[in-house]
């Protein structure tokens, strides 16, 4: 949304060309006493701190302009440094290049008085201009037949290198790019031979020398290059260490304060480029607030690298309640704020940076929180800068500039130019310390802080988008179109503030919501945009603003202004210049004709008149007039007008009836407050009924309220609808209605027309239903109906109508919506003298009936025929056409009436049997059993007509199964059995046919009884007679029990079986248990 | 002592906002709604299992440079939020948990009102005197 307005610091990439080393400038003694100033313009830190620093290698010898091998060696070291290479940033000079001159070692501390803590441009120095090692590339093969002069030529070159590192402890390294693919070591011996010579000719160790031979394997072979000088560089600063360490040595804890920093800063700063970032932190820590000021951020950035966020918060944090304190010289507060600011930016900046290598961050700590704090001391500098810079014009920025250095650089980091060179513990003079500050104020005065606050707002907002903090986000996105207001960019003010505006609303916090809103009507206002001006008037007057009485009169008036064409009254606190400039916009506005209709939707916001419709009941017959009241209410201070309210409905043709206006005397508004209906008063809930007569198509349709629209003012000056959809209704109202639905609150007792405004409940659509008619509908019939008989129905019906009926018809039959299988086997006929078969079908519809006059009555017989047993539901449906007049409107009216006849149930009443005797032939087994025939009935109720035709049902007999049995067995025994008394069971046995039977006959033992009588036996039975058996069971147990089972076998028919046995005689008893001998000692106890 | 307590429906609307009189009472209603993003956090982090269901506070929200925010949640998601005065070392995690359960105690109380509509702004002298004490006297 918004894009930053100064780009961050990043890492550099690798041998590139470095930016500028950004101007610091200050002055003064040191770090020790006072603030720090930079250039106002500029507080950002030195960049060299902010990136990762790499050893610094230059190549020289290699022609990249005009030499191809050469290009391809340059590029191979350039190309693709990724991260696994190892960090040289390279540059290619001239091997006559200059270097910075080393200054004289300095033998004796004793008299030295520093002048600052580090040189602005040390950094830059060591990372950009003094190399860790010089390169020589030379053109050298080992077989070159002008060997001699090479090597001379070649010794030249790094002889000139060497003078113009001029002392330096760089190292010094020869490559000679060779054509031929070099021999393993040890088998050429010219190689070896010539190697030792040129070292010897260049004073070089061997492992200062090396072969590139230009092949296929450039890449490879460079990579194993730059490892070894990576080495050399590493051996470089490791000496460069050593150096500065013994110079500490000779300092003097007292007087060298300074110093201390210094080496210790050199010592850390040598060590990161050593890549040793352990000993780097270590010595960074440096004790001291001020000096910190800049090291923080080195600190920081290598906690994160090494994956230590939480000491790097830890360790800002401690540095931040440190530094919080210094507030330094109180004519210059707001440099601490722009320190802060920017010292919570670079940490945020490099918590960021880290994110992006992998860092995750959570949603109660990530950078978002650092850039808002940074953009907080943005703003508080920005009202210190405004109470401390206000000058009066004509004050004049000093002459000479006290804060131009002669060469336009600083010597030293943190110092003010005034005060450059001098000690501490003597604080100059005070006159050129007062221009000093006066420079500094006029300077801040010039700073665009606005732009500053919102890119670090920016930052944050982008920051909490992504840690899912909404509402973070939009209270900075708030403060953000706050500060566009503050910078007069009210267009994206505006912007933003109507952005958020919609979160506050829907969670409800009123007090946020007005508060955004009158800085977006202060926006509006200075920008005369007439149609935010009166939405945020709108919102501001209504019962969701928490502004004040006063407040919201004045908002009331200027909007009745603006209503009435004219100006309205500035906003207050709005900058006096942007008050003239917007009293002339609206000037213009007054003048311009045309487009002064605003309609407003009010569904997503709060306005100051709520809407509320409600039909008077869910459904209206459509021979009565519908009826509906909308409800209006203005929450504002003062009465409003308005001048028109009309409804739209789904069906437009009623928006016409449903119009108020206020030249009309509108007749469809019946009840009213008599004192101007079209005036609201606040607070007071006002009624309008509105009525009409629905079409008759509209029947069984509903009828819905689209929309309400009131409008305020009138065409001849601005005027503003308010546009409700559906029933009413605004952003807050939902809340509140549930609000109002869960209270048990008792409401005060109002005068009979008014009501409680929370006790409306929106009903916005109605059923138009038919007419209730005015007939009825009788039947006759006499149930059961039973099947297939022509079941006789008689219909009545009987007018009760003032006029005529007209075209009435008829639809009986089965009820829809039952059995598929009834409607197959029911059948409705109107005629009853033949028997109706399939093709006739189960609903009669629409049999035409037709007229019948006020009190007549008509009679229609119907047949109904059921092939299927099962209670049916039966319906006959009258409908007519009559004329009727509503409000004095003639309208046709359709009306029905259904009838229902309770189910009819077949089949019951009186039975009759009669009973045949069947003999079976023998005809062996027949599978499924024997068919015993059908059985027809002829029948006819006797109330039935004459040609009522006679109906047969027939009923299949059931099948039965027939079977031989030649002997047959049954059993004499009492119903009980008592337990130890004697059970006398009698088996008989009865031979059938005409043959002599052979019978076995056993009697299993049982653990239930025990028995007396023939337990196994053979006999024969002659054909016709009987033999009994005669037992004396004696049961030893109570309960169900099984009786010792009786097996018979016959020898002639083998298929006589025990199962079939079992089905004459019982096989089991139930014996009770032994009775209670009367005890007399029992009962004497009882 | 706190500088600021905050009683927030289900529904994240302010049901009761007091902030002492001396400062800039709508940096307040801010901070209150933006620790919401954090206490809706934490809420749906205690849908997930693991978490102890009966722990109602939720401890620190998110410090600022001058003030902590601390939340509370009901069982019926009714949020409390209180902001202290980050130089204030004497309000421990402790106090801080006993100033809201007294927050709790005197909301139900309010709860148990038979006139007290629940989702209504609570508009209640005990309730007052109670968060006026906490925000006056130091813990």
């Amino acid at each position: 949304m918004v894009t930053p307005l100064s780009a961050s610091p990043r890492p550099l990439p690798a041998g590139g060309d470095w930016p500028q080393l950004q101007r610091v400038r200050g002055v003064g003694p040191g770090f020790f006493c006072d603030t720090l100033n930079m250039s106002p313009t500029q507080w950002d830190f030195p960049v060299e701190l902010c990136c990762r620093p790499m050893a610094f290698v230059t190549l020289t010898g290699l022609d990249v302009v005009y030499n191809a091998v050469h290009r391809a060696v340059w590029d191979a070291f350039c190309a693709n440094r990724r991260a696994d290479r190892v960090p040289i940033s390279f540059k290619v000079l001239p091997g006559d290049h200059e270097y910075p001159k080393c200054r004289p070692k300095r033998t004796s501390y004793e008299w030295y008085i520093p002048k600052g803590i580090l040189k602005t441009g040390w950094m830059n120095k060591h990372l950009n201009l003094v190399p860790a090692l010089v390169v020589v590339f030379y053109e050298l093969d080992w077989d070159e037949p002008q060997w001699k002069e090479k090597q001379s030529e070649c010794a030249t070159r790094v002889e000139i290198v060497r003078q113009s590192l001029q002392g330096r402890n760089t190292k010094v390294a020869v490559v000679l790019i060779q054509k031929k693919t070099p021999l393993p070591p040890g088998e050429d011996v010219i190689a070896s031979e010539r190697a030792a010579a040129l070292c010897n000719a260049c004073e070089l160790s061997g492992k200062s020398l090396f072969v590139l031979p230009h092949t296929d394997h450039l890449v490879g072979y460079i990579i194993r290059l730059e490892n070894a000088f990576y080495e050399h560089a590493q051996t470089y600063y490791y000496t460069e260490i050593r150096r500065v360490k013994s110079h500490k040595e000779f300092l003097n804890k007292t007087t060298h304060q300074l110093l201390f920093v210094r080496h210790q800063f050199k010592i850390a700063f040598f060590s990161e480029l050593k890549q040793d970032t352990q000993n780097a932190l270590k010595c960074l820590w440096i004790d001291d607030v001020w000096a910190n000021r800049y090291l923080i951020v080195g600190i920081c950035r290598l906690c994160f690298q090494h994956n230590t966020p939480l000491d790097a918060i830890a360790q800002f944090r401690k540095h931040i309640d440190l530094c919080k304190k210094k507030i330094g010289s109180a004519e210059l507060s707001f440099e601490h704020a722009a320190w802060m600011s920017k010292q919570f930016q670079a940490f945020g900046d490099l918590f960021d940076e880290a994110i992006k290598l992998g860092l995750t961050a959570i949603q109660t700590q990530n950078p978002g929180f650092y850039y808002q704090q940074a953009a907080y001391y943005a703003q508080e500098r920005k009202q210190l800068a405004k109470t401390l810079c206000n000058h009066d014009a004509s004050v004049m920025y000093p002459n000479p500039d006290p804060l131009e250095t002669q060469t336009g650089v600083l010597d030293f980091y943190g110092q003010r130019s005034w005060r450059q060179g001098i000690l501490s513990f003597d604080l100059s003079d005070p006159e050129k310390e007062k221009v000093g500050i006066l420079a500094v104020q006029l300077k801040e005065r010039n700073v665009v802080h606005s732009e500053m606050i919102i890119t670090l707002l920016s930052n944050a907002v982008a920051q909490f988008k992504k840690y899912k903090c909404p509402r973070m986000k939009s209270h900075l996105m708030v403060q953000m179109g706050e500060e566009y207001y503050y910078a007069k960019d009210y267009t994206k003010a505006l912007k933003l503030l109507d952005y958020v505006m919609c979160d506050y609303r829907s969670e409800g916090w009123w007090t946020l919501l007005t508060s955004i809103l009158t800085t977006a009507l202060k926006c509006s206002y200075l920008m005369a945009q007439l149609k935010d001006y009166i939405t945020y008037s709108l919102e501001l007057l209504g019962r969701a603003s928490t502004l004040k009485d006063d407040q919201k009169s004045r908002i009331e008036k200027n909007l009745i202004n603006v209503l009435m064409n004219e100006s309205p009254d500035p906003e207050p606190d709005c900058d006096i210049l942007a008050v003239k400039t917007a009293q002339k916009l609206w000037a213009d506005r007054v003048s311009l004709a045309g487009s002064n209709v605003f309609t407003i939707g009010v569904q997503d916001f709060v306005p100051f008149v709520q809407c509320k419709a409600k039909f008077h009941a869910p459904s209206f017959h459509v021979d009565v007039p519908v009826q509906f009241d909308i409800y209006l209410k203005a929450d504002c201070p003062h009465p409003i007008r308005f001048s028109k309210l009309c409804v739209s409905f789904n069906n437009q043709e009623y928006n016409q009836f449903c119009i108020i206006e206020e030249a009309t005397k509108a007749s469809e508004v019946l009840e009213n407050l008599t004192q101007g209906k079209m005036c609201l008063v606040p607070g007071k809930t006002r009624k309008l009924l509105f009525k009409f007569v629905a079409k008759t198509e509209d029947v069984g349709k509903k009828i819905e309220i689209t929309s309400v629209d009131l409008v305020l003012g009138n065409e001849t000056g601005r005027c503003v609808v308010l546009n409700w959809q559906g029933g009413g209704g605004d952003a807050a109202s939902s809340q509140e209605a549930l609000q109002a639905a869960r209270s048990f609150k008792r409401r005060p007792k109002l005068p009979d027309n008014e009501v409680h405004w929370d006790s409306i409940i929106i009903q916005a659509s109605t059923m138009i239903i038919s007419r209730i008619p005015n007939i009825s509908v009788h039947l006759r019939h006499e149930p059961p109906a039973l099947t297939n008989e022509m079941y006789c129905l008689v219909v009545t019906v009987q007018s009760y109508e003032k006029t005529q009926i007209r075209d009435m018809k008829l639809t009986a039959g089965l009820k829809p919506g039952q059995d598929a299988n009834l409607t197959q086997k029911t059948h409705v006929t109107l005629h009853g003298t033949e028997l109706c078969d399939e093709s006739y079908p189960a609903l009669l519809t629409d049999i035409p009936a037709g007229d019948l006059n006020p009190g007549e009555q008509l009679e229609k017989t119907l047949y109904v025929r059921c092939g299927t047993v099962g209670s049916r539901m039966f319906l006959v449906y009258v409908s007519y056409l009559i004329n009727t007049t509503v409000e004095e409107k003639e309208i046709v009216c359709k009306c029905h009436k259904k009838t229902h006849p309770k189910g009819v149930v077949l089949q019951t009443g009186e039975s009759a049997s009669e009973c045949f005797c069947l003999r079976c032939p023998s005809v062996g087994n027949v599978e499924g059993g024997v068919a015993t025939g059908h059985y027809i009935v002829s029948w006819k109720r006797t109330s039935a007509m004459e040609n009522i035709p006679v109906i047969s049902t027939v009923i299949t007999l059931p099948h039965v199964i027939v079977e031989n049995i030649p002997l047959h067995v049954n059993a004499d025994l009492p119903s009980f059995g008592r337990v130890r008394e004697s059970l006398p069971v009698k088996y008989h046995l009865q031979n059938k046919t005409n043959l002599v039977q052979d019978v076995e006959i056993s009697v299993e033992p049982s653990d239930a009884f025990m028995f007396s009588g023939l337990k196994q036996i053979r006999l024969r039975v002659l054909p016709g007679t009987k033999q009994e058996m005669l037992y004396n069971f004696y049961p030893l147990m109570a309960g169900y029990q099984q009786l010792p089972s009786l097996n018979i076998n016959l020898l002639r028919f083998p298929n006589f079986t025990n199962q079939l046995l079992r089905r004459f005689i019982p096989t089991s008893i139930f014996v009770k248990p032994q009775g209670r001998l009367v005890d007399d000692t029992s009962i004497a106890a009882a | 002592m706190a500088v600021c307590i905050a009683v927030i429906a289900k529904e994240n609307y302010p049901l009761y906002i007091r902030s002492t009189p001396t400062e800039n009472e709508l940096k307040f209603h801010y901070m209150v709604h933006t620790s919401l993003d954090v206490v809706d956090e934490k809420i749906s982090a205690m849908g997930k299992a693991l978490v102890d269901q009966r722990e109602l506070y939720l401890g620190l929200l998110y410090p600022t440079e001058d003030y902590k925010v601390y939340g509370y949640v009901t069982n019926s998601k009714v949020k409390f939020v209180m902001v202290v005065d980050s130089s204030n070392t004497a309000l421990r995690d402790n106090e801080i948990r006993s100033m809201f359960r007294k927050l709790h105690n005197s909301y139900t109380d309010v709860m148990c009102n038979p006139f007290y509509n629940p989702g209504d702004r609570i508009q209640s002298r005990a309730f007052d005197n109670m968060v006026m004490s906490m925000m006056i006297q130091v813990c």
